[in-house]
């Protein structure tokens, strides 16, 4: 194969945006991008970022869209860093609620929810309850449409255990763990 | 048409795909494309695996959880945006203002003076309508978007209104995100 000059074109995206460097300035994470384009690949670095590299990229804009381009850039890396800070400050706030639920007289269920926020998988962690505590696990979805994972036995000590164990391996041991009590008495509604 | 895709909502099915099937597939590709010719065996090997996915209106075909084009119906394949990085020679492109990127990376459409104007460039020899192209960027060497031509290259650049090529798929989709388990 002649042109082969192709297929050996390594293509670099960088590590942050997913993007190709020299799209990073619209990805919104452009201060990080260059830092770690600079360390990664300091050659891609100075074609993009370089004294003239950018004098060539605006010299077809007339100076007040080269200003109006700048304050767009800005604009946007601090919508991307508001909505990141807002997402952190959501994910410390949702709590995981561990309820136990009554099936009857002498049965119990755990059902496990809010899970999801923290970016774990509801259907890989049921199976790991099933698995570590010898039970059934399910993942159903419950009266507000979000998915909670329903353990049969009365496991709740060890859940709250095993999920802050693994929060805290993911980093974020600020969230709570609720325990709650659900009772529902069908004989006594009307 | 990448913009609302997951993973987990939008795939309703994967099949591998028959070796006669993967063998039509492989012609049709260098059908549309015939610039792939010298490398299709690259991109699929004879031996390869590939998977079709199926969503509502689309099939995905991946191999090696990595998807390499995609079909609406039965319109043109449409390469992803990283075969098109990879092998950037074999697939017909057009270059667009650097004032457009950013539309195009928020899933605008490409209208025609956004290829006629200074930074911007269309081949000289026509493209008809209904071709798929790979939509370069003012002074960027890779793909940003891959499109359908709604319009001749040469009545772009003649009446020069209205939208030019219909973006399929950008930097950043739902497509480029993808991960297929």
């Amino acid at each position: 194969m002649a042109e082969d000059g192709r297929s050996a074109l390594p293509i670099i995206y960088c590590d942050v945006c997913t993007f190709p460097p020299e799209y990073c300035e619209f990805g919104g994470t452009l201060q990080k991008c260059k830092t770690w384009l600079k360390v990664e690949h300091p050659d891609l670095y100075d074609k993009l970022y370089s004294e003239d590299a950018l004098a060539k990229a605006t010299e077809g804009l007339s100076l007040e869209k080269q200003e109006k381009v700048e304050r767009e850039i800005q604009k946007l890396q601090a919508k991307e860093a508001n909505r990141a800070e807002k997402e952190l400050k959501k994910k410390l706030s949702s709590k995981v609620v561990v309820k136990r639920v009554e099936r009857s007289k002498r049965k119990h269920v755990i059902a496990v929810s809010g899970v999801e926020v923290f970016g774990i998988d509801p259907k890989k962690l049921a199976k790991t309850f099933a698995s570590k505590f010898a039970t059934g696990a399910s993942v159903t979805k419950n009266l507000e449409g979000k998915d909670e994972i329903v353990i049969q036995g009365d496991v709740g000590d060890e859940v709250e255990e095993y999920v802050s164990d693994l929060l805290e391996e993911k980093g974020l041991d600020g969230v709570k763990v609720e325990r709650t009590e659900d009772k529902p008495k069908k004989k006594s509604q009307a | 048409m990448f913009k609302k895709f997951n993973a987990k909502d939008d795939i309703h099915s994967r099949t591998n795909v028959k070796s006669s099937v993967q063998r039509g597939l492989k012609l049709k590709l260098i059908e549309q494309f015939p610039k792939l010719e010298s490398v299709i065996d690259e991109i699929i090997p004879k031996k390869g695996q590939l998977v079709v996915i199926n969503t509502d209106r689309l099939s995905l075909y991946a191999m090696d959880n990595e998807v390499l084009f995609y079909q609406h119906f039965d319109d043109p394949f449409v390469p992803s945006l990283k075969l098109i990085h990879k092998f950037a020679d074999c697939f017909p492109s057009v270059t667009v203002d650097r004032g457009a990127i950013k539309f195009i990376l928020s899933g605008a459409n490409i209208m025609c003076p956004g290829l006629t104007s200074k930074g911007a460039a269309l081949p000289d020899e026509n493209l008809p309508a209904g071709t798929v192209v790979a939509i370069l960027a003012e002074g960027k060497e890779t793909a940003l978007a891959v499109g359908k031509l709604i319009m001749d290259t040469d009545e772009i650049k003649k009446i020069n209104k209205g939208i030019g090529i219909e973006v399929g798929t950008h930097l950043g989709d739902g497509l480029w995100s993808l991960e297929i388990e």
